[in-house]
Order: structure tokens, then C-alpha cells, then sequence
């Protein structure tokens, strides 16, 4: 099995991304779990077809002791298992505690046992690695391979360097590492040359470019992924393809994060390549 | 290992002592180390230097305790009749509960809630979801339950870390309740160098949401508060029986056996007498600043620490009838404690003793030892700040550090209706010009020997070399030393909770300060630490293949 965690920005699109990829990966044939682990619980959303689940969190303070996996995870588009971590009210308590303890739970309850016959674990992470919390699918024996969403934007390649920055303290005692970005484009200009140069300075590959679509914001209004809604626009066939380099994904490395001044004069370059 | 019986086999010289202390650091932890070993000397005009109140060195096992400790256990663990609320896992409050022995009386009103460890067990899930609606459950149901003036709430390390705003639900809880004041202390263990931010944490609340409550005028002629004492064994006890003895009424102690009332009339008081300097010196200076009252350092420890603290009270208030119970009072007293001083003095005079406690009380005891002849060669605090060893002429000239930056200092202004002087400038001047010293402490090193070392913030390690080098009579610190000096064969008296003695302030606590240290002393047991074939074996014999 591999475990995959998705990292970025907040609202870069890493829930989007996560589900649309994981319905392609479902294409392939593959059998997968995704683990939200977001307090606002909304990661599986499209996989469940808008259907709110219990989170790990809720049922275990509402069930105390008596937990069992089914109480905990659904069935979702394609098959897939869907768990939501769930967590505190915006504002109080810990979210980080709250994603350590749901993760040892699933672990505890068996949920990546052999006999599950799981092809991925996707986590998908909320926002930037800020505490020990968010860091915890990438602690050892947790994610091992990382991709991290990111955009032309400044401050979400700024988030992107910051992740990296994470990656790479637990990449030196574990078996994590980063499998490459993922542009989820928001049409900035160079866009592409940028992130690619980006993806090569943390030592990894933009593994596939999304480009700004709309029918990705039809499906979801539909509540499901664009594979599921209509599989014949072309948004269906980008993550058709991000979904096989995922598969077929063979560079896993320990990122070198750049330092600030190194990442500011590369925003000014291609920064200026716009404005020449 | 060298036995209490087999002594001082090398005569160490005390810069060679510290010298041996400091060997086994790296050179970084030994310069820092150095700045708070002393080797104590008298000089002309001023005292010598001594590091204090700075982080301890991590990886260093350090005697100091937490800044929730100060705060819960220390200042307000012995109030009698607040209900003290721990918001935290359930360990945080069993293991900060009655451990220091602070004893109490429930008194007429019978209302004593010492006895009950509250908590509000804190688990996982209230650390994920936030612990406030279950704060605010608890507090409700101590109300419901016991109805009591006031409910004090204490953060632990989790509560900090998650961010729980305990002060506004404390705040709408005492808004909700209305005859119950409710408040709250950020007291987070993590803040701070040692416990004594814990007690500034604690203070600072009595003073701004507890004392001046209170209005009413109690009766008596010399009123006075006590500040810093905390009845650890009944020591509250011994001094306030000698207080009524003398005509002297003490209004609050701070905090021993205290009461909700006692605090909230502290201002009402006409004298405070400060036990312990480090602990509540700053109480006393806002006391002063917003109610005009002086205040005056004392000890109780020791029976002429005693007699000469009281003899200080009287010649304040001036008052010859006072004056006069005083001195009979301690006429009384004396010959009693004098009788046994002279006795244990045959076997106790010229043995030697270390103290490693507190913020005062490894001054506060060298009285008690000295009264038997006895020589302290070693002491020092564990989290006290440079004027409880210089003096408070050093306090200007203290480094404001982040640490001390990051607990509160309140802003105390007259109180406009309520501020009265007690004593007029020109009586004030008088006494003054007459020797008589306020808001004075000089501070341990002036009473210390030359050649004497003065530790901060003493450690496992360095308490352990200490012993083994220079071979004391007695140790005197807490729990955490006891046993491991034990083993060295040296007895040990716990300072902080007295094992299971005291009192030991006052007169009577002072006879039995006398027959516990001469018990300890001149034990036999001490020099059976080793079996008797672990030095002499009746059979010795080799392997054949030796």
C-alpha cells in the first residue's frame, strides 16, 4: 500500500485535487482510502456525494470505547473507503492533537491492515504544516510520499517551500519523501516554466500541471468529482493523467528547501518575464 | 563511599569545592554554572555577586519546581475556604495536592475545602475540542455543591498550549453566580525559570481580584498581616498563638490557613511583616503604594529570630503597653526553649549543616541551626532572585531578562477614597533615625560566614559532590534530594514539608527544630548504611581460572 499525503496553501484546492485524482486512480483500478484530516470534515465530500459522515473525532467522543471501523469510515465513489478526522469549533481546542489521536485510531482499528487489500492511503491535509498535528501523516511509518499543491501564486509557493521545510526534517529520520508538485493553475503568467523551475530547485518534478477549468467547480456543485459528473470533458482526462503519473510515480526524494532570498528572486524573474 | 562516622577525610578548601563542582561540565555549562556558586567573603561595602533567577541549564536535573506549582501549591494551595480548581489532567492536580503539609482549622465557619482535590480531568477529547464549556461545568458544580465565596481556577501546561480562555469564563461565571467571586491564573508550568513566577502569577490575582473586597473594620489595636507564611506542619499556628499572646491581631496571613475574608480585608491592616522576601515582597510594595501601609521584613524561624521580629512590631506601633506584653510574652517564652537549646547544644555545637530550599527558608533556618551551635557551610535557594541573596540595594540594578519580561507586573496607583498613610513622614523619619528599617532585607549572604559557599539552583549532581566532599552533618531540602542523600549516608530534613514534623517557627516550633535536628544528628543508623559484609566479608574466595 502507499500512503500518499496531499500538502498546500489553504484553499489551494487540495481536497479537489485529492478527490478528483483519487476517482482517476479508481479508473486504474485501484483501491483507495482517503483520510480527511481538516476539522471542518470536508474532504470526501465529492467522493460521498455531499453525504456528511460522522468524523473519527465525533464518534469517538460520543462512543467512548466502543469503536468499530465501520463506524468510522464509508463507502464512497468507485469503492473507495472515505474517514473524515474531523476536530474542534474554529477557535478552541487542538486540531493537531485532534488528527494525531483519529490517525492512531484507524491504526489501532486496523484500517491499513493486509487485509484490507489497500492500493493508497491519500491524507489530505488541512493548510500549512504548522505544529506537530499537521505533521503527524508525515511522521515516520505515517504518509511516505508527499505531493504538495501549489500555484504560481507567491504565498503558495511561499506555503510550498515551508511544507518542504517539514518534509525534509522527517525525511531525515523516516522513510517520508517529497513525489513531486502538483500546479493547480490559477492562470498566473509562466505559470508553468515557473513552477517547473520551482519543482527542480526543491530537488523534485512538477508532476503534472492542472490547468483552471470550470467544469471543476460544475461538478462539485454537484457534489462529485468531474471523472464521476461527466467523464468525457477534457478536466476528466487531466486527472485521468495525474492520477497515472501518481501511479506510476518513481522519484521520491528528501526536498531542498530554498532559502527566502533564493525563492523572492526566482518569483522576480519570471516575475519580470511577465512584465517584459 | 565515606560514612557519617568516617569524617572529612580532606580538609577542602571552598574555591577548591566549587572547583570540583564545576569539573565534570563542558566549558560553556561551567562558565554559566560558576556565576551562581559563591564562595561567600565579607566585603567592605558591598556584597559579592551571585547569579540568580535564570533558566536552569537543560539537561541539568535541577531541584526547582514548575510556575503552576508556585502557584497552585504554593500561594494559594493552603487557602482554606477558596475552592481550588485545577483545569487540567487529573495528575496535575493529585500531585499538587496537600503535599506541603499546609495544615488548617476549619474555624467556626467549618469551611475547609484543603480536603478536596479538584479537578477538571481533562482528556484527550477536551484537549481536541477545547476544555471551556467543561471548565465552566465544573465551576458550576463546585458551586452547586458546596456554595462557596470564591472558586480559583489554575491553567496547566495543556490548557496554555490549546489556548482555553479560562479568565472569561472565570469572568462569566462570577457574573453568573453573583454572590461567588470567580478568577482565574494563567499559571501555565512551562512559564517562567522556576516557581517563583507561579507565586507572582498567584499574587498578583489575590491582589487584583480579592484584596480590598472587603471594607469592614475588624477589631483589635495592632493590626497587622502576615505575608509569606504558609503554616507548612503548623507553623501559622505557633505564630498566631503568640500574636494573641501579645495583643497583636493578625487580619491576613498570606496564605497559610487563610481565608477568602482574610485577603479581601488585608488592606484594613496597619503593618505588614514579611516572612518570606521572595515569595511576596512585591505584595507588600503594592500594599503600601495603594493603601499606605509600611511594611517591614520578620522571621519567625529560630526563638531570637522570634523575639527580636516581634520586639520590631511593638517599637513600630510605639505603643508602651505593647511594648511591655511583648517583652513579657517572650520572658515566658524563653526559658523553655533556652532549657532545651542548652541540652541539645552538648551534642549538636560544632556540627555542620547544608540548606538548599526556597526563596527564604535557607536563611530563615541558619537561625534555628546556629541557636545550637551549630555551623551552616552550604546554602542556597533554588529559586530565588539576586536580592533575597545581595539585598534589596541590588534591585535597581537587576537585568530585566525575556523570562521575567513574560510575568506581569502590576501597576499600582493610591487608591483615591481608600489610601491613608498609617504613620505620618515625621514618624516615619523618627523611627528611621532611630534604626528602625523598612521595607529592609539584607539578604542571606551578610549572615553567612566567609568562605562559606552560597549555590543557586543546586542540582542532583552538584548536591551529591557537595556531600560526598565536604561530609555535612545535615541536608536540608525537599522530597526530591531526600533519598538520594539519605544514601550517602548523611541525614536529610525536608525544609519544604518537614517530613512529618513541626511546627518549627515560633517558640514551641523552636524546641522542636532542637530535638528533631538533635535526633537526626546524633543518630547511630547513619553509619550502617553498609552491611556488615559488604566491609568486612566473612568468607572470601576466587574462580579457579583467576
Amino acid at each position: 500500500m502507499r500512503k500518499v499525503a496531499i500538502y498546500g496553501k489553504g484553499g489551494i484546492g487540495k481536497s479537489t485535487t485529492t478527490q478528483n485524482t483519487v476517482a482517476g486512480l479508481v479508473g486504474l483500478g485501484r483501491k483507495v482510502m482517503v483520510v480527511g484530516c481538516d476539522p471542518k470534515a470536508d474532504s470526501t465530500r465529492l467522493l460521498l456525494g455531499g453525504l456528511a459522515q460522522k468524523s473519527v473525532l465525533d464518534t469517538l467522543r460520543e462512543e467512548g470505547e466502543d469503536v468499530e471501523l465501520d463506524d468510522i469510515r464509508k463507502r464512497g465513489y468507485g469503492g473507495t473507503w472515505c474517514v473524515e478526522s474531523g476536530g474542534p469549533e474554529p477557535g478552541v481546542g487542538c486540531a493537531g492533537r485532534g488528527i494525531i489521536t483519529s490517525i492512531n485510531m484507524l491504526e489501532s482499528l486496523g484500517a491499513y491492515e493486509e487485509s484490507e487489500e489497500l492500493d493508497y492511503a491519500f491524507y489530505d491535509v488541512l493548510g500549512d504544516v504548522v505544529c506537530g498535528g499537521f505533521a503527524m501523516p508525515i511522521r515516520d511509518g505515517k504518509a511516505e510520499e508527499i505531493y504538495i499543491v501549489v500555484s504560481g501564486e507567491m504565498m503558495a509557493m511561499y506555503a510550498a517551500n515551508n511544507i518542504s521545510k517539514g518534509i525534509m526534517k522527517f525525511a531525515q529520520n523516516g522513510s517520508v519523501r517529497l513525489g513531486g508538485l502538483i500546479c493547480n493553475s490559477r492562470a498566473v503568467d509562466n505559470e508553468h516554466e515557473m513552477i517547473d523551475e520551482f519543482a527542480k530547485k526543491l530537488g523534485t518534478k512538477m508532476i503534472h500541471f492542472v490547468p483552471r477549468e470550470n467544469d471543476v467547480q460544475r461538478a462539485e456543485i454537484n457534489r462529485k468529482t468531474v471523472i464521476e459528473w461527466n467523464p468525457e470533458v477534457p478536466q476528466a482526462d487531466v486527472y485521468r493523467n495525474l492520477a497515472k503519473a501518481i501511479d506510476e510515480n518513481k522519484d521520491f526524494v528528501i526536498p531542498t528547501p530554498m532559502e527566502i532570498e533564493e525563492l523572492e528572486s526566482l518569483l522576480m524573474a519570471y516575475g519580470l518575464m511577465q512584465a517584459a | 563511599m565515606a560514612t557519617a562516622t568516617k569524617k572529612k577525610l580532606v580538609n577542602w578548601e571552598p574555591t577548591d569545592v566549587k572547583e570540583e563542582l564545576l569539573k565534570i561540565y563542558p566549558p560553556k555549562v561551567a562558565r554559566k554554572r560558576a556565576k551562581q556558586i559563591l564562595v561567600n567573603e565579607a566585603l567592605e561595602n558591598e556584597t559579592p555577586e551571585i547569579q540568580a533567577n535564570v533558566r536552569t541549564i537543560p539537561g541539568i536535573i535541577t531541584m526547582r519546581g514548575c510556575t503552576y506549582a508556585g502557584c497552585k501549591g504554593v500561594i494559594m494551595g493552603p487557602t482554606r475556604d477558596i475552592v481550588n480548581l485545577v483545569h487540567g489532567p487529573i495528575g496535575c492536580s493529585f500531585y499538587a495536592w496537600l503535599t506541603r503539609r499546609n495544615q488548617t482549622d476549619a474555624g467556626p465557619d467549618g469551611e475547609n475545602y484543603m480536603t478536596y482535590c479538584f479537578s477538571t480531568d481533562m482528556q484527550d477529547s477536551d484537549i481536541i475540542f477545547g476544555g471551556e464549556k467543561k471548565l465552566a461545568k465544573a465551576i458550576q458544580e463546585a458551586y452547586d455543591l458546596f456554595h462557596p465565596k470564591s472558586i480559583a481556577v489554575f491553567a496547566t501546561c495543556p490548557v496554555g498550549l490549546i489556548g482555553d480562555d479560562i479568565h472569561t469564563v472565570t469572568k462569566q461565571m462570577k457574573e453568573k453566580f453573583g454572590d461567588c467571586n470567580v478568577y482565574a491564573f494563567s499559571c501555565e508550568g512551562y512559564k517562567g525559570v522556576s516557581q517563583s513566577a507561579g507565586h507572582h502569577i498567584a499574587n498578583n490575582q489575590v491582589f487584583r481580584h480579592i484584596v480590598g473586597e472587603n471594607d469592614e473594620v475588624k477589631p483589635g489595636k495592632y493590626k497587622i498581616n502576615l505575608l509569606g507564611e504558609y503554616n507548612i506542619g503548623g507553623d501559622g499556628f505557633e505564630i498566631d498563638r503568640i500574636f494573641k499572646k501579645c495583643g497583636i491581631t493578625n487580619i491576613a496571613t498570606f496564605s497559610g490557613n487563610s481565608t477568602y475574608d482574610q485577603f479581601a480585608s488585608a488592606h484594613t491592616a496597619d503593618l505588614n511583616a514579611v516572612m518570606c522576601h521572595r515569595s511576596i515582597n512585591y505584595v507588600a510594595d503594592m500594599l503600601e503604594t495603594k493603601y499606605g501601609i509600611p511594611w517591614i521584613k520578620v522571621n519567625f524561624i529560630g526563638a531570637n529570630a522570634t523575639a527580636k521580629s516581634l520586639r520590631k512590631i511593638a517599637e513600630y506601633f510605639g505603643d508602651k503597653k505593647l511594648i511591655n506584653t511583648v517583652e513579657k510574652v517572650i520572658a515566658e517564652e524563653m526559658p523553655d526553649v533556652e532549657a532545651v537549646s542548652d541540652e541539645v547544644r552538648t551534642r549538636t555545637a560544632g556540627k555542620t549543616a547544608m540548606m538548599f530550599v526556597g526563596g527564604s527558608r535557607a536563611h530563615h533556618y541558619q537561625e534555628l541551626f546556629s541557636e545550637m551551635g551549630m555551623k551552616t557551610i552550604s546554602a542556597g535557594y533554588e529559586f530565588a532572585h539576586r536580592d533575597d541573596y545581595e539585598g534589596r540595594h541590588v534591585i535597581p540594578n537587576l537585568k530585566v531578562d525575556a523570562d521575567s519580561r513574560n510575568i506581569e507586573e502590576i501597576e499600582v496607583e493610591p487608591d483615591e477614597t481608600r489610601f491613608k498613610p498609617r504613620k505620618s513622614d515625621q514618624q516615619m523619619q523618627a523611627l528611621e533615625k532611630a534604626g528602625f528599617k523598612f521595607k529592609d532585607y539584607e539578604g542571606l549572604l551578610p549572615d553567612m560566614d566567609t568562605g562559606t559557599l552560597v549555590i543557586d539552583d543546586l542540582n542532583q549532581y552538584e548536591a551529591e559532590k557537595l556531600v560526598e566532599l565536604m561530609q555535612p552533618d545535615i541536608f536540608c531540602a525537599g522530597i526530591k534530594e531526600k533519598y538520594s542523600i539519605q544514601k550517602l549516608g548523611v541525614p536529610m530534613k525536608q525544609l519544604h514539608s518537614y517530613d512529618s514534623g513541626g511546627p518549627y517557627a515560633g517558640f514551641k516550633g523552636a524546641v522542636n527544630f532542637y530535638r528533631e535536628i538533635d535526633r537526626l544528628v546524633n543518630s547511630k543508623v547513619w553509619s550502617y548504611m553498609k552491611a556488615p559484609w559488604q566491609k568486612n566479608p566473612q568468607l572470601s574466595a576466587s574462580y579457579n581460572w583467576e
